[in-house]
């Protein structure tokens, strides 16, 4: 489904990701641990779209070459990426963003688009299913959200739009246990044999709740190590520094 | 992808840009005591209406034009102008819209306007002004029998003269500032509404400013009484063709409140604004003066101002009666080469009055916006309070926002609270949005109507929407 060879990325003449090597299949879990500033949300960021840097190699996504296509085209193709900073945007209420995206990626796909009760009936049930509080849906898109509102509501999100490819960029810093636990069920839900994910994390703690089939671990712009779950462990205990 | 560009190239253009080829009846150019004996003779004003003209007129000799504000603008040769223009066919004018030229209805069904019976707006009563007359005005009748009266202002001038000599000029004197003097002495149609004590207005009552002619200055004057206990909600909408000269509107409108009367007047602005390079569009120079005469009587204006070359405009409240209320929420957009300065004047006389200021100013491009307000508390005016709050939105690096609120207050009783914010779209919230799966421009058109909604919420339903598009049209192309 995603094939990523070679992948090299430049921002101001520093470079960040050095030549990066990564194959998920459909339904696959794959998790990204590495420390601080070693090019995940960069990774992350080349994956979905986000325009500033000078990219090298190549990305396939469904066989397409995704790096020429445009930040809401990925989307529309069914990459979300659920963001380690999710963005304030005043005087949006945060159910019209939800609308506007989901029928914005309907309408690209030639989909019908949901009109008002459709759209409350699957946030209705969608909440539920992750036990998240509706209230939080009528406020301003993330303004005063708490840390752990702001990362529920793209689990939320991702939850509505069903993605081929979701993307977790640190999903769960911060969060408390229930938190974590809506996450991981977010994202337990969605799993099936189409679906991946590519999970960026430093802790172990979240992938006991998603068995990831597969733990890379980023350094310095290439992934050093990958293996299963075990080697989630190992990192744990040997910790980044003395990782080889 | 080849639908969506078509989509938008579609709506970059600005759609009302066409102009209809129609045989005219214009004053002779130029401005002087015989084009206003023309225009008043043509129009069969009474005797007292010509000498309110010429007295204008007189006082206009004097007045130097204004330079104070923030866009410039090339000197205008007030003699190099037609100062009336009106279809032939208005010539005579006819009794009903079947009788109307087919030309002029099928330039409102372009519009979006339609006046034939079948095809009226629902619940919206519209008066259709074209360059300096007004060509029609539907559901008259109904409107009747609660004897709302809403006319054209020269059949008010014909029918209602009491009404007209009591308050015409009474808000906007004649000695007013150089452009409302200037329509003062000059003005051609525009729109007459009076409800009478105690009615509810039970629809929306429109004017529709559409300006056709070329090389002509569109001066239209609108009176709205509101009598005791009464109601009335009132939207104007304006286009002109697509010219590249640039074509002058300076209109009055005077608004009055009774006792616990109540006006809402909401405009919705899209004259054109010239080309990418600035070249023509409309100077939209306005002169918008509401009074509060009565007690508890209420005067809110909302604009959305999008179009125009230049917007240099304060609809303004006096709040004369104790307990009055006057309200602004405005949404100014400026994009290309647009320049706006606007804002408001809330002069509080009377005891317990109260005002609030919403202004949300939005600039892309090369464009230039200015908040200019004044907040007026009379010594005598106690426990008057305000609320101002005047946020500016940028797009880009290249355009300008200004605010400059003027504060005065000679009462310790009362209280002037005043907010202002300046923020960006950021390029971090548009990345956001396009992983959402929304292209650019419906990310900034949901970012911009996010930003102003609060005055959005203020207009009538159906207009509402239009707004809406209308705020994302203008800004298309702003960014990336
Ligand atoms: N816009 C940028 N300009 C310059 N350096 C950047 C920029 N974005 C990221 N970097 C640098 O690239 C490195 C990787 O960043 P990032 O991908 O955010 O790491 P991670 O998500 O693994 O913590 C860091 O050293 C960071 O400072
Ligand atoms: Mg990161």
């Amino acid at each position: 489904m995603l094939s990523i060879e070679s992948l090299k990325a430049k921002i101001d003449d520093k470079e960040i990701l050095k030549g990066l090597n990564l194959n998920i299949n459909p339904g696959e879990v794959h998790a990204i641990m590495g420390p601080n500033g070693s090019g995940k949300s960069t990774l992350s960021n080349i994956l979905s779209g986000k325009k500033g840097y000078e990219v090298n190699g190549s990305v396939t996504f469904e066989g397409q070459n995704l790096l020429e296509l445009e930040t809401e085209e990925r989307a529309h193709k069914g990459i979300f990426l659920a963001f380690q900073y999710p963005l304030e945007i005043p005087g949006v209420n945060t159910n019209t963003f939800l609308k506007t995206s989901i029928n914005a990626i309907k309408k690209a796909r030639g989909e019908k688009e949901l009109d008002a009760i459709e759209f409350l009936k699957l946030i209705k049930q969608k909440s539920l299913e992750l036990k998240f509080d509706e209230k939080i849906l009528s406020r301003q898109l993330n303004v005063g959200f708490s840390g752990g509102e702001k990362k529920k509501n793209e689990i939320l999100q991702m939850s509505i739009l069903n993605p081929k490819l979701s993307i977790l960029d640190e999903t769960d810093s911060g969060l408390d246990i229930d938190a974590l636990r809506i996450v991981s069920e977010g994202v337990n839900s969605l799993r099936n044999k189409e679906n991946s994910f590519l999970i960026i994390t430093h802790y172990q703690r979240l992938l006991d709740y998603i068995k990831p089939d597969f733990v890379h671990v980023l350094k310095n712009g290439q992934i050093i190590k990958s293996g299963d779950y075990e080697l989630a462990k190992e990192l744990e205990k040997v910790g980044y520094e003395d990782f080889n | 992808m080849d639908n969506r560009q078509k989509e938008i190239d579609n709506l970059k253009d600005y759609k009302y840009g066409f102009s209809t080829d129609i045989e005219n009846i214009r004053a002779p150019k130029g401005l002087n005591e015989d084009v206003i004996k023309f225009i008043s003779n043509i129009k069969k004003e009474p005797q007292w209406m010509l000498d309110f003209r010429l007295k204008a007129f007189e006082r206009f000799k004097q007045l130097k034009e204004p330079d104070w504000q923030k866009p410039k603008y090339p000197k205008i040769d007030y003699q190099d102008l037609y100062y009336y223009s009106a279809p032939k066919s208005m010539d005579n004018k006819p009794k009903s819209l079947d009788e109307l030229d087919p030309k002029l209805l099928e330039t409102y069904n372009k519009l979006g306007i339609p006046l034939q019976e079948q095809a009226r707006l629902n619940g919206i009563a519209v008066d259709a002004v074209f360059d300096s007359v007004s060509v029609a005005t539907t559901f008259k009748e109904e409107l009747t029998k609660q004897g709302i009266i809403f006319c054209s202002m020269s059949e008010a001038i014909q029918k209602h003269p009491d009404l007209v000599k009591k308050y015409l000029g009474s808000v906007i004197p004649t000695t007013d500032h150089f452009f409302a003097t200037l329509n003062s002495a000059v003005f051609t149609d525009g729109s007459f509404v009076y409800i009478p004590e105690g009615v509810k207005c039970p629809m929306e009552l429109s004017t529709y400013f559409r300006i056709n002619a070329s090389e002509t200055g569109q001066f239209e004057r609108t009176l709205i009484i509101a009598d005791k206990g009464s109601y009335v909600s009132y939207l104007e909408g304006c286009t002109a063709p697509m010219r590249d000269e640039n074509q002058l509107h300076a209109a009055n409108v005077e608004l009055i409140a009774l006792d616990d009367a109540e006006i809402k007047y909401s405009t919705v602005q899209n004259w054109y604004p010239g080309d990418k390079d600035g070249v023509g569009g409309i100077y939209n120079f306005v002169t918008k003066r509401g009074l509060c005469k009565g007690k508890n009587s209420k005067i809110s204006w909302t604009q959305v101002e999008t179009g125009s070359a230049i917007t240099w405009k304060y609809p303004s409240c006096i709040l004369k009666g104790d307990n009055s209320v006057g309200e602004f929420y405005s949404i100014a957009i400026t994009n290309n080469h647009q320049k706006a300065d606007t804002g408001t004047k809330m002069i509080h006389l009377g005891k317990n009055t109260k005002s609030k200021i919403i202004s949300k100013g939005i600039s892309a491009g090369n464009s230039d916006m200015m908040y200019r307000g004044l907040v007026d508390i009379a010594s005598k005016a106690d426990n008057s309070r305000n609320f101002t709050q005047c946020d500016s939105l940028l797009m880009g690096n290249k355009c300008g926002a200004h605010t400059i609120p003027y504060i005065k207050n000679k009462n310790l009783k009362s209280n002037i609270e005043h907010e202002a914010t300046t923020s960006k779209i950021s390029d971090e919230q548009l990345y956001y949005c396009n992983q959402r799966g929304l292209n650019q421009e419906e990310a900034v058109s949901l970012i911009v109507n996010g930003f102003c909604k609060e005055v959005l919420q203020q207009l009538p339903m159906e207009f509402a929407v239009e707004a809406q598009k209308l705020v994302g049209i203008s800004l298309e192309g702003s960014v990336g």
